[in-house]
């Protein structure tokens, strides 16, 4: 038994002659959110996968709630709320039928069966729409309602997998709301992401994920400030000019980070900077990650 | 420091709430689609029965010494039975599993691969023992006389209705498309719907497709309905009823082997 809800020590998952996750460690304490930071084919949808006991880790250990997986899974799963990237709601359903039959697939018990799912209802904020089948409801709405069908039992644990992908700027505000006062409650959560403003806004701690690796971990300024600095300089210019760049910036000693059309230098000195030209911008996790990883994330 | 989580107790495997959640889950949708079932359940070996017995009927009297609406009425029974277990077993479970994606959401809860299976062929055995009365209905209302021993059918359908969901559930879980449901339809359904014993005795067939009858649970089920409708015979009956337990079970554990491999990697 531990403080953390989630505690994973080298698990190794491999299909075929893909790892997919390898050699991973993993600990999100009891309260926090954290944050698995990563682009697609990080394996952060295969660690999801195995905290549910879907797919089962070829090494390592995997504790849950204190619960060892995969063997006592179905216990922890009885208080874990799993939010998955793809809608699997029920199409042809109401919206109070859906969470009518998660009740009863939680195990809540009959007398409180009604209060859980008006809760949930006004969690979704969707009580007005409770008649409504779900293939009649907007995108944003619908992801509302797969939250809310996540915590009908009130979890201890939600594991959010890519919880705003595919979903318009406005909509991703309104679940970070939902997401964020989720957190203030207290519950624990796990949420997997490739937006790096996701990680930034929501996680106390982020976890940079690649090649099925953790490569880093920690509260998002902290990363910052140990991996990229305080600020990057940002250099525009043609291309020629910013090979120039790149090489000086090496001559130094310096890493640096190309997109398409400048190139951030970071751990410049005042000298330097003025002698390179550009402008100082705060550093951030994306910068971190590109420098710790050598990919972008998206 | 957090407390430590409070232990919950330890769960078993085939849980009842576990199985009542998956049930409920089948049930409420049924709310949405019950029609659509009904009516392919219902109207399809009512129009086999139809044809059959008024097509036939015209040329043969009676067979085997029953009348041949009779004949066809009580055989129907086991066609329902199948039409309305194997085949929404087979597309139901390959469109939870690809398209809609609902084991993951129910795999997600505190249930088992183990507890879907069963509780989805539970509940379509069920449908399976209601469809299966409505030939026998028709039937009825054609002339054919109530007995006894019909109020059985549907414990006889149901038994019945658990096998071939099971079988409809296994199918799902080795497809590698909707395709390939194409094959089992032509290769095993059809040949064994039409060696059942259904529409026509089987007695004027070779010895080898007599015995290869004794290997089809749908003939077992044709038979037992009719002695049902016209009178048991004793232990051979026994007998036919153990071999649709049997079926069932083997078939039962068959499909949760199959979707396990399939949900769990």
């Amino acid at each position: 038994m531990t403080d953390s809800a989630i505690r994973l020590r080298g698990v190794v998952k491999r299909y075929g002659p893909i790892t997919a996750v390898d050699g991973l460690d993993l600990d999100v304490p009891t309260g926090t959110c954290v944050g698995l930071l990563g682009p697609n084919g990080a394996g952060k949808s295969t660690t999801m996968r195995l905290l549910t006991a879907q797919s089962i880790a070829d090494e390592g250990e995997l504790e849950l709630l204190g619960y060892r997986l995969p063997d006592e899974s179905k216990e922890a799963r009885a208080f874990l709320g799993v939010v998955p990237q793809l809608d699997n709601l029920d199409v042809t359903l109401s919206v109070e039928q859906n969470l009518l039959v998660f009740s009863h697939l939680y195990r809540i018990a009959r007398p409180d069966r009604r209060e859980a799912i008006e809760r949930a209802l006004e969690i979704a904020r969707l009580a007005d729409r409770r008649g409504s089948r779900v293939d009649e409801l907007s995108g944003g709405m619908r992801r509302r309602l797969l939250i809310a069908r996540a915590l009908v039992h009130r979890p201890r644990l939600v594991l959010l997998d890519e919880p705003t992908v595919g979903l318009d700027p406005q909509v991703r505000q309104e679940l970070w709301a939902l997401i964020d006062r989720l957190r203030s409650e207290g519950t624990t959560i796990l949420m997997s992401t490739h937006y790096i403003e996701e990680a930034e806004r929501l996680a106390d701690t982020v976890v940079i994920m690649s090649h099925g690796k953790a490569v880093a971990a920690g509260p998002p300024l902290a990363l910052v400030t140990a991996h990229a600095g305080a600020d990057a300089l940002e250099v525009y210019g043609s291309p020629v000019r910013l090979a120039e760049v790149e090489v000086e910036a090496a001559r130094e000693g310096l890493r640096t980070r190309r997109s398409g059309t400048s190139i951030s230098i970071f751990g410049v000195n005042g000298s330097l900077g003025e002698r390179l030209g550009g402008e100082r911008r705060p550093a951030n996790l994306e910068d971190v990650f590109v420098l710790l990883t050598g990919e972008e994330i998206d | 420091m957090t407390a430590l989580p409070e232990r919950g107790r330890k769960l078993h495997r085939l849980e009842r709430s576990a199985l009542t959640g998956v049930l409920v889950r089948e049930v409420v949708n049924y709310s949405s689609y019950w029609r659509a079932s009904t009516f392919s359940s219902t109207v399809e070996p009512t129009i086999y029965l139809l044809a059959f017995g008024f097509g036939f009927g015209s040329i043969v009297s009676t067979i085997g010494g029953y009348d041949y609406v009779d004949f066809v009425g009580t055989g129907t029974v086991a066609t329902a039975v199948l039409f309305s277990s194997a085949f929404p077993a087979m597309f139901g479970t390959f469109v939870k599993y690809k398209f809609q994606r609902t084991y993951d959401a129910i795999l997600a809860a505190p249930v088992d691969t183990e507890e879907i299976v069963t509780a989805e062929a539970l509940w379509i055995a069920t449908r399976a023992g209601v469809y299966g009365c409505v030939p026998m209905l028709v039937a009825m209302a054609c002339g054919l006389d109530p007995s006894w021993g019909m109020l059985t059918v549907p414990l006889i359908a149901w038994l019945a209705g658990f096998g071939w969901a099971c079988f409809g559930i296994t199918v799902a879980g080795f497809a590698k498309s909707i395709e390939n449901f194409n094959y089992v339809v032509s290769a095993v359904l059809t040949p064994l719907f039409l060696l059942a014993g259904s529409f026509f005795p089987l007695d004027e067939f070779p010895a080898w497709a007599r015995w290869l009858a004794q290997l089809n649970p749908l003939h077992h089920c044709v038979v037992l309905v009719r002695h049902a409708v016209f009178g048991f015979v004793g232990w051979h009956d026994a007998i036919r009823a153990a071999a649709l337990v049997a079926f069932g079970l083997v078939i039962w554990r068959l499909a949760i082997r199959a979707m396990t491999r399939k949900l769990i990697d």
